[in-house]
């Protein structure tokens, strides 16, 4: 059965069921970690005393990483600039680029997982240590999420190309939508664990 | 820039809108690039904590804002997306204020804790 209003947008919504998707989705995750932002200002400010960021974690680490993060987004959405244009392998390349910068990412929060847990640091440590591994762990988790999507669209994923463009740059917005929500989270998760 | 857009876009219509549009992604990039160096180098500062979580929350919202407008596409969407992101803001501000209202006389800093008297 072929799935409606992939390409043609719906006359009541004005979008296509895929976009109107992607963003019911999107609004469930503002209301994930909204509620762990909110439990992160209650322990917080309930807490004897708090330590600064920038004393426990690295900073110029997070730094690069906020650069890899910021610079996948770009990446990704000429990706979807290059679907546009009719350029198929400039998309590849920037898609790739995309999936790249994400590898970057993770490895570099491998190294400064592998440093504190060496040191002794676990999340049941302290609070400060319980909220850094939760919030970061699970954006961690939508940062390898939207790694496996790109990695589709880069490579199986690509044949729809050939028998429906239209299709499959939808479909590559929606997982740029993706992509940038979780770059998002970011931009307000480097300040308030590590600079705070 | 939606969905939409794509299904006229695609016959080449739009080639030079989108031109236009990737040198304001650029643009974008390079604002958000400025604005990660300015929010580490107020933190350098140390200012007062009420002061550095201000000073943060709006650079971030600067930063968030342009991810959002520009390359989620917020600027041109319709308005049922607008519709279904006002009612996220409501819940998601009612989320955040309850901790905030319940201790917001102590936000982050505690100078002395108060001793209970047996």
């Amino acid at each position: 059965m072929e799935i409606p209003y992939t390409v043609e947008v719906r006359r009541d919504t004005g979008l296509t069921n895929g976009k109107i998707g992607i963003w019911l989705f999107l609004a469930s995750e503002v209301m994930l970690f909204g509620a762990l932002f909110a439990s992160y200002i209650l322990i917080r400010t309930g807490a004897p005393s708090w330590p600064r960021g920038d004393t426990i974690l690295d900073v110029p680490l997070a730094t690069f990483n906020t650069i890899v993060l910021i610079s996948s987004s770009v990446t990704m959405v000429m990706a979807w600039a290059s679907l546009m244009r009719r350029r198929f392998g400039t998309f590849r390349l920037y898609m790739g680029a995309t999936i790249l910068l994400g590898l970057v990412f993770l490895i570099v929060k491998y190294f400064e997982y592998g440093h504190h847990l060496g040191l002794g640091e676990y999340p049941s440590t302290n609070n400060f240590l319980a909220i850094y591994y939760t919030l970061t762990g699970l954006h961690m988790l939508h940062v390898f999420g939207g790694m496996m999507v790109n990695a589709y669209f880069w490579g199986p994923g690509a044949k729809l190309w050939k028998t429906n463009p239209v299709w499959f740059t939808n479909r590559v917005e929606h997982s740029g939508l993706f992509w940038h929500f979780v770059d998002l989270v970011w931009i307000f998760l480097f300040p308030t664990l590590y600079l705070l | 820039m939606t969905s939409d857009h794509a299904t006229t876009s695609m016959a080449g219509d739009h080639a030079v809108d989108i031109d236009k549009h990737v040198r304001v992604y650029i643009m974008v990039f390079v604002a958000l690039m400025v604005l990660t160096v300015v929010t580490v180098a107020i933190s350098r500062f140390h200012l007062p904590v009420p002061i550095a979580v201000t000073v943060a929350l709006i650079v971030a919202l600067i930063k968030g804002s342009l991810v959002a407008g520009y390359f989620m596409h917020l600027v041109s969407e319709k308005k049922l997306i607008y519709a279904v992101l006002a009612l996220t803001v409501v819940f998601f501000a009612a989320l955040i204020a309850l901790p905030v209202f319940t201790t917001s006389n102590t936000f982050g800093i505690h100078d002395e804790i108060p001793v209970i008297q047996e």
